[in-house]
């Protein structure tokens, strides 16, 4: 048997695959969250509760329409998207004002209260999704099997990031919000309606966390419960990236989740800590994060 | 009255506040089609405010501004400048995250009649050089005709200019009075805030002089010489 | 943030007042409440005004309060139980803990402000959350149970309730007053100059990442001593109180209670703990609830309780 650094390859080669799907999952939460705070400078707190209705959604949609996960891969972001652009249009814009910390309270209330309707009436045990037939099943890459689904889901997280970078840095709504970042006021003055802007903004970030409960449906259990933990790491994410750039977000968030992959291999106890501490030492390093600025 | 006789721009008792402090105490403003209108004034005598007040940008305001007899004092704030009102601030206002192209693209038409590209870059020919070089690398000559040109772009016929001329070296200062001319010989309607007198001179109509943020007086080119001592006094000219 | 009466010596007198009010108040309490409860809601106050030192005196939202909390129940309750320590040496050993890791986690969390400090903190507590759910000692998913409460000094048993709530408010008013003293030194001006602002505290001299390191190991120490007083109260220490969601309740209680008052976060926790035990008898689902204030709280009435109140107060002159 092959051994790499003393550890069985195929082991290796298991929990780097583990560690990318982690990390597609971290990339488009942390995307998601720079998209909102660039533009509305609101941490989403809520983040994790949408990345849930959008597994709940496609749950739901299986369970009681019949439609199934191709169709859900498109409708349950929507409805995710539609739902958080009510919540920004009547709840979250009345922060803006004020201090940051009353938008990030504000998003974590509305966390509890999603979450907790959910538990209430689904209680926190999670349902199966079934991995769509056309995924089923596994691919021989000659060093190791991949699921087929598996593979999916990293080249799907990648194309979505991909995506949403060019629609920030190679559209016009993309320089609306690049504009409207840096100098909202005068992008209104010009007669581009800002406010609605923000709700888009808001309903795009939202929606990506949606896009990755769908995606998330198949492998995990869908639970009322399943993004609360989740979000904790992806904002540790966020802290390690810093903020400035879609692509940092996208990178730190592959990233850690390879560094994730490989400390369980590794160092096993560590593993559902390791984010946290190489936070912990960006923060020594260079305090702003990797690809922030000052 | 008929529609195309009223004044493009008319402001009425126009009171503005920074916070808690009032910088406007009763504006009247009123320019024709076509008209070049300068405000001069001291530093600090409410110039800019006026501008910042007519396009909604300060924190409360009162009064009633006109555009083409349409009252605009209760639009918001994207609602103004699809009335035609295009804004060039003191400060440029240019993009840094956003290319020279994308800094001329990004304010949408609010009306027909707007400038083809051919056109900007005959008046500008600088920008058509720099399209892919970010925002902030241009000169502050550079950055001042990009402002006016993606304005320009939009088919915007009201123009506000706030300190065009400011910190620009003499050959550019002419460039842009070319430019001002150029607007003006299509029919464009251009508010001038003005620090530099000579250059007001070159292209206004009419003067407005503002103080402790109100008019103190008003009048046309032909009477620049009956107000020479005033001026001198205000402005130092 | 607080009310300033414009008379000085009727305003060092009121707050006194009532103070001795309160104890006394506390005192004969028990006759007429559930004297367990009356123990919960102490430990609570003191827990959310040692979070208020920060978010109302300083401006720091620390959303990781509960690894100090929690961390503390733990050595607490494991120190009495299988050491075999006395109640006061279990709770000091807890709040010693606290301090350590206040010291750790504040001299990383300070590199940031604002939203990046709620972060951070929020991240390290989860890091406290997970060390302690893989320690062997902790229990795991059970918690150390059957802590003995033991004899204070080796003398006084803590078992007989009153002895116990005794005990317990003479460690909170202890708590809450050294935190009053805290707020009211010149340590606590230096504090709200940083607040108000950091630019011209350091220009003026002061090392502002010191004395905000400072006093947020002062706020977890006292939130450690809450956290130790808990376990043995109930003699119990579980993860629940270490988790993530006891942060964001000790930040509801401070904030309905109202922000940067010397009385909100004590109503806050009185009020919060109400609820709670009121809804554990009834269907409704609590999270969502204490979701529902937590909007509330930011939409309407930022000032929390106190704060609404004393404005109020204050127009009506």
């Amino acid at each position: 048997m092959t051994t790499i650094f003393g550890v069985p390859a195929a082991a290796l080669y298991g929990q780097l695959l583990i560690g990318l799907i982690n990390g597609s999952f971290y990339a488009l939460l942390s995307l998601g969250l720079a998209v909102i705070f660039g533009m509305l400078r609101v941490i989403n707190f809520a983040h994790g509760a949408q990345y849930m209705l959008g597994a709940f959604g496609a749950w739901m949609l299986l369970t009681y329409a019949g439609v199934g996960f191709w169709a859900a891969l498109v409708i349950s972001p929507i409805m995710v998207a539609a739902f958080s652009a009510l919540l920004e249009r009547f709840l979250i814009r009345r922060t803006y004002k004020l201090d940051h910390l009353y938008g990030l309270l504000l998003t974590f209330g509305i966390a509890l209260i999603v979450e907790g309707a959910f538990r209430h009436v689904y209680g926190s045990s999670g349902n199966p999704y079934m991995t769509p037939p056309a995924l089923a099943g596994v691919i021989d890459l000659g060093f190791m099997m991949l699921p087929k689904y598996r593979g999916f889901v990293i080249i799907a997280s990648l194309a979505v990031c991909l995506a949403v970078w060019f629609l920030v840095e190679r559209t016009q709504f993309g320089a609306y919000l690049r504009a409207a970042t840096e100098n909202p006021r005068l992008v209104q003055v010009f007669g581009i309606n800002v406010p609605l802007l923000l709700t888009l903004t808001y309903a795009l970030g939202a929606g990506l966390a949606g896009l990755a409960g769908v995606l998330a449906a198949p492998m995990y259990q869908v639970s009322p419960l399943m993004g609360q933990n989740l979000i904790i790491v992806v904002f540790a994410v966020v802290v390690i990236g810093g903020m400035g750039s879609i692509i940092g977000a996208v990178i730190t968030g592959y990233m850690l989740g390879v560094i994730e992959g490989l400390t369980r291999v590794f160092y096993p106890e560590a593993s559902a800590t390791v984010v946290f501490v190489v936070m912990a030492i960006v923060l020594l390093l260079r305090p702003t994060g990797l690809f922030g600025r000052a | 009255m008929p529609e195309d006789t009223k004044p493009a721009l008319l402001v009425q008792g126009l009171r503005a506040w920074y916070g808690e402090s009032q910088a406007l105490h009763g504006i009247d403003l009123e320019v024709r089609r076509g008209e070049t209108v300068a405000l001069l004034g001291r530093n600090g005598a409410g110039k800019t405010t006026t501008l910042k007040a007519i396009l909604g940008l300060m924190s409360r305001r009162e009064g009633r501004i006109e555009v083409r007899g349409t009252d605009i004092t209760r639009l918001p704030l994207h609602g103004i400048a699809r009335t035609g009102l295009g804004y060039v601030p003191e400060e440029r206002g240019i993009f840094s995250e956003l290319s020279v192209a994308e800094n001329l693209a990004l304010p949408p038409v609010v009306l027909p009649g707007g400038w083809s590209m051919e056109e900007i870059f005959d008046l500008f020919p600088n920008l058509k050089e720099r399209l892919n070089s970010p925002g902030t690398k241009l000169s502050g000559g550079e950055q001042q005709m990009l402002a006016m040109a993606r304005i320009l772009r939009t088919g915007a016929d009201i123009l506000l200019l706030d300190e065009p001329t400011e910190g620009l070296a003499p050959v550019i200062i002419d460039r842009i009075g070319a430019a001002i001319r150029a607007l003006k010989a299509r029919g464009m309607t251009v508010v001038l805030v003005e620090q530099n007198f000579r250059f007001a001179q070159k292209v206004a109509d009419r003067y407005y002089i503002i103080e402790n943020g109100k008019v103190r007086d008003h009048f046309g080119t032909d009477e620049l010489a009956s107000r020479q001592q005033a001026l001198g006094e205000i402005l130092g000219v | 943030m607080t009310s300033r009466p414009s008379d000085s010596t009727k305003a060092s007198r009121l707050p006194l007042a009532l103070a001795v009010g309160a104890v006394v108040l506390m005192l004969f309490a028990p006759l007429a409440v559930y004297p367990i409860f009356l123990m919960n809601v102490l430990c609570f106050a003191l827990f959310a005004s040692a979070f208020n030192l920060l978010i109302g005196y300083v401006g720091l939202l620390s959303f990781g309060h509960a690894a100090f909390f929690g961390g503390s129940a733990y050595i607490a309750a494991h120190s009495a139980k299988v050491w075999g320590f006395t109640p006061e040496l279990a709770i000091l050993l807890g709040v010693g803990f606290a301090l350590v890791l206040g010291v750790m986690i504040g001299w990383l969390a300070i590199r940031r402000q604002g939203i990046y400090f709620a972060m951070i903190t929020l991240s390290l507590g989860q890091l406290v959350f997970f060390v302690f759910l893989q320690s062997a000692f902790t229990g795991g998913e059970d918690g150390i149970q059957s802590v003995p409460r033991g004899h204070l000094f080796g003398l006084i048993d803590l078992n007989p309730t009153m002895n116990m709530y005794y005990f317990v408010l003479t460690l909170v008013v202890a708590g809450l007053f050294l935190l009053y003293r805290v707020v009211n030194s010149p340590f606590g001006a230096i504090l709200t100059a940083i607040r108000e602002n950091e630019d011209r505290a350091i220009s003026l001299g002061y090392s502002t990442r010191r004395y905000k390191l400072v006093a947020f190991t002062i706020s977890a120490g006292i939130a450690g001593l809450a956290g130790g007083t808990k376990a043995l109260v109930f003699q119990i220490a579980t993860l629940t109180d270490v988790n993530w969601h006891m942060s964001g309740e000790v930040i509801l209680m401070t904030l309905l209670g109202g922000l940067g008052t010397v009385l909100g976060p004590i109503v806050g926790a009185a009020v919060i703990l109400s609820l709670q035990n009121y809804l554990a008898g009834s269907m409704f689902p609590v999270t969502v609830v204490i979701g529902a204030i937590f909007v509330a709280c930011v939409l309407l009435f930022r000032r929390g309780i106190v704060g609404e109140l004393s404005a109020w107060l204050q127009r009506r002159g």
